[in-house]
């Protein structure tokens, strides 16, 4: 793409009058030579298949390590019983992001957004808000193009990738892209829409990527809820006008600076973290005689 | 990075790499054959081995050779079709020299008695490389159509190819050399915008000094077992209907 940094979408669109989401969109078509009809409509299909993957949630599921599946009824139920002190809406995005994490594991079709580990942060935050909300869907659709800018650059000069830079490049970016994409949605201008990116990214900074018997599942799951919460957190900041004090294309630097300093042994390898605790090791030995015996 | 890597692809999870890169594989492995596959020996290599169970690589590189893409929602019960499609599998671990952390070497025969070895590996995102066909270096991605060629290494051969394809207006996106020995075989791998005519293959095949012509198209091969059984699927489920609906006016 041709941007890689954000301040550079900005100040494109400051200039020529083009909203941020529809230089990304142009980006594209001039990439793949197609119209803007058919990459918007392109886009609609990836919301589309977000929302499938949504519905087909299926609470009997679980993976074949045995260990995710049923936990986003749990929290469905906990909203229900009136309990929750997130709030509905809160309550009803980590709810989505650990639904959509927990049909990933369990390989049922998803959306990587950026990467499959990170599928439910994005889906979680619009399908939430277009409820809660009553938006249009073409305004979403918008949306996921300023996510997909956010995301780009963070692939071009970051990385979105746990092997390459931990979990805060997938939840991380994941986290970013939504921020942004929602502080869109609640008309924020450009410059509130990178800043909720780069807040989201600060919070996110350093997380590792110790997944227990190198699968996707712990903490994978349930780290799409927090990136969600944080996704919102750092959106509503943005909004009420709050900004980072380092400017966001610093912390894109910064983050991917962090993520060549995380060590590899937390980096996607399971030779750290949660991946060598004593109960990851047992599980780990447990599928291992599982696989010999086949 | 394309906009549509970044929000996509659809795909069924777990893994971009272990899960809709091994599908690919399998995929690519099946056009490679150019017909359905009797009998896939199919052995897990590094982290495909290690974590591949957990990720559902084995279900996944058979989807493919059925003729499933990643985002297709029938991989987690891919061996009921490959029963179904009558296509043999079997599962194992190998021993790879050199080999990237994610590889598989596919042992394949088709129905026409026709038999494939195929190194793939996954590479990252859900990108793949075809390394090895039958024990020599191929490394091709499997998106672009593809020309190998094994020749003695001798002078002359890499002309003879590119004039075949200058001569059939066939743009080159891709070209690598290498060889075993001086003297020995040497191998081409050509990637190409455009597909190869069969008169251009048959033409090399019989240059002398070109001991082997591999050729990957992209075009559509025809119907899948994938395709196939989704029709049969698609029809039972409409006479399904058909009949509960005849029942329901009945009652």
């Amino acid at each position: 793409m041709s941007y890689s940094t954000l301040s550079s979408i900005c100040e494109e669109s400051e200039s020529t009058g083009i909203p941020f989401w529809q230089l990304i969109e142009r980006d594209d078509c001039r990439e793949r030579q197609v119209s803007e009809d058919e990459v918007f409509e392109t886009m609609r299909g990836m919301y589309h298949a977000m929302k499938a993957a949504d519905r087909s949630y299926d609470p009997e599921l679980r993976s074949a390590s045995g260990m995710t599946g049923g936990e986003g009824a749990k929290i469905e139920a906990y909203r229900k019983s009136g309990h929750a002190l997130l709030g509905d809406f809160l309550s009803e995005v980590i709810e989505k992001a650990v639904k959509m994490a927990e049909s990933n594991a369990c390989m049922h079709r998803i959306v990587a957004a950026p990467t499959a580990g990170s599928c439910g942060v994005i889906p979680a935050v619009l399908l939430a808000y277009e409820d809660f909300r009553g938006a249009e869907e073409d305004e979403i659709i918008k949306s996921l193009f300023v996510a997909a800018g956010i995301g780009e650059v963070l692939a071009e000069t970051a990385c979105i990738a746990g092997a390459q830079g931990g979990c805060q490049a997938e939840i991380g970016s994941a986290a970013a892209m939504a921020a942004g994409a929602v502080a869109f949605l609640e008309g924020g201008d450009n410059e509130t829409v990178i800043h909720a990116a780069a807040l989201a990214i600060k919070d996110l900074l350093g997380l590792t990527c110790d997944p227990v018997a190198g699968l996707v599942e712990v903490p994978c799951v349930k780290r799409n809820a927090a990136g969600a919460a944080v996704a919102m957190t750092a959106a509503e900041l943005a909004l009420a006008g709050v900004r980072s004090q380092i400017p966001p294309d610093e912390v894109v630097e910064a983050m991917d600076a962090v993520g060549s300093q995380i060590p590899a042994c937390l980096r996607e390898t399971a030779e750290g973290g949660l991946a060598v605790t004593p109960t990851a090791k047992r599980i780990q030995e447990r599928l291992n005689q599982q696989s010999d015996m086949e | 990075m394309n906009l549509f890597d970044i929000i996509g692809p659809v795909m069924v999870g777990p893994s971009s790499s272990h899960t809709a890169g091994a599908v690919k594989i399998g995929f690519v492995s099946r056009r490679l054959m150019g017909c359905d596959i009797r009998r896939a020996e199919i052995l897990f290599y590094g982290s495909f081995r290690t974590t591949g169970r957990g990720h559902g690589t084995n279900l996944a590189v058979v989807a493919g050779l059925l003729g499933m893409h990643p985002d297709d929602d029938r991989i987690p019960h891919s061996l009921e079709y490959a029963k179904r499609a009558g296509m043999e599998v079997e599962f194992g671990n190998v021993e790879l020299k050199d080999a990237h952390p994610n590889s598989v070497l596919l042992r394949l025969t088709g129905v026409d008695g026709k038999k494939l070895s195929i190194v793939g590996e996954s590479v990252g995102g859900s990108l793949i490389n075809i390394a090895e066909i039958d024990g020599l270096s191929a490394n091709f991605t499997g998106d672009n159509p593809t020309l190998i060629a094994h020749n003695d290494d001798e002078p002359g051969h890499v002309a003879a190819v590119t004039s075949m394809l200058a001569a059939e207006h066939i743009n080159i996106a891709t070209m690598q050399l290498y060889r075993k020995s001086r003297g020995g075989t040497a191998v081409m791998v050509i990637e190409t915008d455009q597909e190869i005519t069969k008169e251009g293959l048959a033409w090399l095949r019989h240059m002398p000094g070109i001991n082997k012509i591999t050729y990957y198209s992209v075009a559509d091969l025809g119907d899948t077992p994938a395709d196939r059984m989704r029709r049969e699927d698609e029809a039972a489920r409409e006479q399904n209907g058909e009949v509960r609906e005849a029942e329901k006016r009945r009652s």
